[in-house]
């Protein structure tokens, strides 16, 4: 297992360097700089700007430099919002969307899995057609459609919980956010469990295991439920993408100052900087939450171990 | 040989099609498609409003309100129901076009790995490993930032830069399947160079699979298009998409709902049913996939 985990660890630092490469050369490659936009400045002022943020200099000078930054904790000088550092912004978007985040992961999990379960329990019949057709549909809905629709009825006609903002992190404020951020998670979680438990259910292992005479309900838990939850704690690493991705579109509708919007509106101002330090905070994020489900995998499965 | 391979082909092209006419749900979600199509094809054209027209008499109109607008107004007083249909016809077009932009990217990157093998073929995976952990819709909003806000063609280009994944996945399969086959190494050992052989070779017996996937990757390019534009970073105004005309409905859902409602029903209705053809044609194509 140890010996895994090193391997695991050591294939993701690369990764993370090629990601910031690539996108620093990317983000650079860009026509027309954040000065380029606004009003034409008169050309000293604009040099001056660029000698101020290290502009000028060789591309490899400035990467280098932003390498180091990176070491310590330092993205550099938002271009958009002059006033603060990119790591000023992504300490107090951070938290928010992390919370955020891991509570639509926290609630996906423990909705889909079960209804997975039961599904599959009960396989062809009423509840079983009920949680498909449910996925189904839940899975064809984007985020920028529920979140949208839920502030309609549960915030304006039904009046339960408030339209949008956040009252620096009040419960009821996050609960449709977190709604919107679950559901196709969760979907994708129950229909996936609902598939892997079938298969298990049909395994030679399990049949002998009820021919041993052992009831329904301890062939389920000792030995179909952990092979059947594999797809499901493999399917962790893209949901977390997919929760990133969906931020952005609960941040927009909901109002919340999360790092969702930062990476939107840095896009739209081209703040290269903050664009680059979201593409890094995220990619790195993204890839530890990957190594994290492998590694439980890992713990899980001792096969993958090997190889 | 090269009758009966022909000949299977034809027997399972045949075989697909008696399974996907024998589908109802898959038919009529096909029915549905077409006719959302032809409509936003072909009504604008029919009605007296164009997606910019502004109608100063009546602002913020609701559906059936008045006859002129059958589904009500913006706040501007342009016809909705034109509007959206306009945003259907972007949407699709957008999204068929990024398809193929996807679709030509990801056959030929993954027959070429399939093809060469070994180190390449590592290095080229890998490639596709590392975009394939990262939220996509990521690369997408980085590479919208590489030109004008708003121009469609940049849209296409990032779109099918993300979408080809996949794609680049199944051909590479496929592919390093068919390169044992005998007429490969036939072509091979009469002196037929490589790039020949990927072209008149390869990538015409992996249209099969290919097809099907690009059913599925349709759907995906609308909800793509939709976000992007959702977050101000597709297509601008006056310019209407589904997604922005959900983004205005959205801002305001308190005075006028159906300018939200409206055109996320066209959006849900369409997704729905390209689902449903997606899934006729893979069970047609494979039935063991059910």
């Amino acid at each position: 297992m140890l010996s895994y985990a090193l391997r695991r660890i050591a294939g993701t630092v690369p990764t993370l360097l090629v990601i910031i490469s690539v996108s620093f050369c990317v983000v650079r490659l860009a026509p027309g700089g954040p000065f380029a936009q606004e009003q034409a400045l008169p050309p000293p002022v604009r040099a001056n700007l660029e000698r101020l943020y290290g502009l000028d200099q060789p591309l490899t000078v400035q990467y280098a430099h932003y390498l180091r930054g990176l070491l310590r904790g330092d993205f550099g000088p938002s271009l958009g919002q002059r006033d603060f550092t990119v790591s000023e912004l992504i300490a107090q978007g951070l938290p928010l969307s992390a919370t955020l985040g891991l509570a639509a992961i926290l609630l996906a999990v423990l909705t889909g899995v079960p209804a997975g379960v039961l599904a599959a329990l009960w396989r062809n019949r009423g509840a079983d057609y009920c949680i498909t057709t449910l996925a189904a549909v839940a899975l064809a809905l984007p985020s920028f459609v529920t979140g949208p629709l839920f502030a309609l009825v549960f915030g304006l006609y039904l009046r339960w919980l408030p339209v949008a903002g956040w009252q620096h992190g009040a419960p009821r404020y996050l609960v449709l956010p977190v709604l919107t951020l679950a559901l196709p998670v969760a979907a994708y979680l129950a229909r996936l469990t609902r598939a892997s438990l079938l298969e298990v259910l049909g395994a030679h292992y399990v049949l002998s295991a009820r021919a041993r005479g052992l009831g329904a309900a301890r062939v389920l838990w000792r030995h179909a439920l952990r092979p059947a939850l594999m797809p499901a704690v493999s399917y962790l690493g893209p949901a977390v993408a997919f929760v990133m991705t969906g931020s952005l579109v609960v941040e927009t509708v909901f109002g919340l100052p999360g790092t969702g919007r930062y990476l939107v509106e840095g896009a739209i101002d081209r703040d290269y900087p903050l664009v680059m330090g979201m593409v890094v905070v995220y990619g790195s994020l993204t890839l530890l939450l990957n190594l994290i489900a492998d590694l439980i995998y890992g713990a899980l499965d001792p096969g993958v171990r090997r190889e | 040989m090269n009758e009966q391979a022909r000949t299977a082909v034809r027997g399972l092209w045949r075989d697909a099609g008696r399974r996907l006419t024998g589908n109802r749900i898959a038919l009529a979600a096909l029915g549905v498609i077409v006719l959302v199509a032809l409509f936003a094809l072909l009504a604008p054209a029919l009605s007296p409003w164009g997606y910019d027209s502004l109608d100063w008499e009546h602002l913020a109109l609701p559906p059936g309100a008045s006859a002129a607008h059958w589904l009500g107004t913006d706040r501007l007083g342009r016809d909705l129901l034109v509007r959206t249909l306009h945003g259907v016809r972007l949407s699709l077009l957008i999204s068929v076009l990024a398809s193929l932009v996807s679709l030509v990217i990801g056959v030929l990157w993954g027959a070429v790995a399939g093809l060469a093998g070994g180190r390449t073929d590592g290095w080229m995976m890998r490639l596709v490993d590392v975009l394939y952990s990262l939220p996509y819709l990521f690369i997408v909003i980085i590479l919208t930032t590489l030109w004008r806000r708003g121009s469609i063609a940049a849209l296409l280009l990032a779109l099918g830069a993300v979408g080809w994944l996949t794609t680049a996945r199944i051909v590479r399969g496929q592919a390093l399947a068919l390169k044992q086959r005998e007429f490969i190494e036939a072509a091979r050992a009469v002196g037929v160079p490589a790039p020949a052989i990927l072209l008149r070779h390869i990538v015409p017996n992996l249209l099969g699979p290919v097809l099907v996937y690009a059913t599925l990757i349709v759907p995906q390019m609308i909800v793509f298009e939709s976000f992007l534009s959702f977050l101000g970073l597709g297509v601008q105004e006056p310019h209407a998409s589904l997604g922005n005309l959900i983004l205005t409905g959205a801002q305001e859902m308190e005075s006028a709902p159906w300018l939200l409602l409206v055109p996320a029903a066209f959006l849900v209705v369409l997704l729905i049913c390209f689902n449903f053809l997606g899934d006729g044609l893979r069970d047609a194509f494979d039935p063991r996939a059910r």
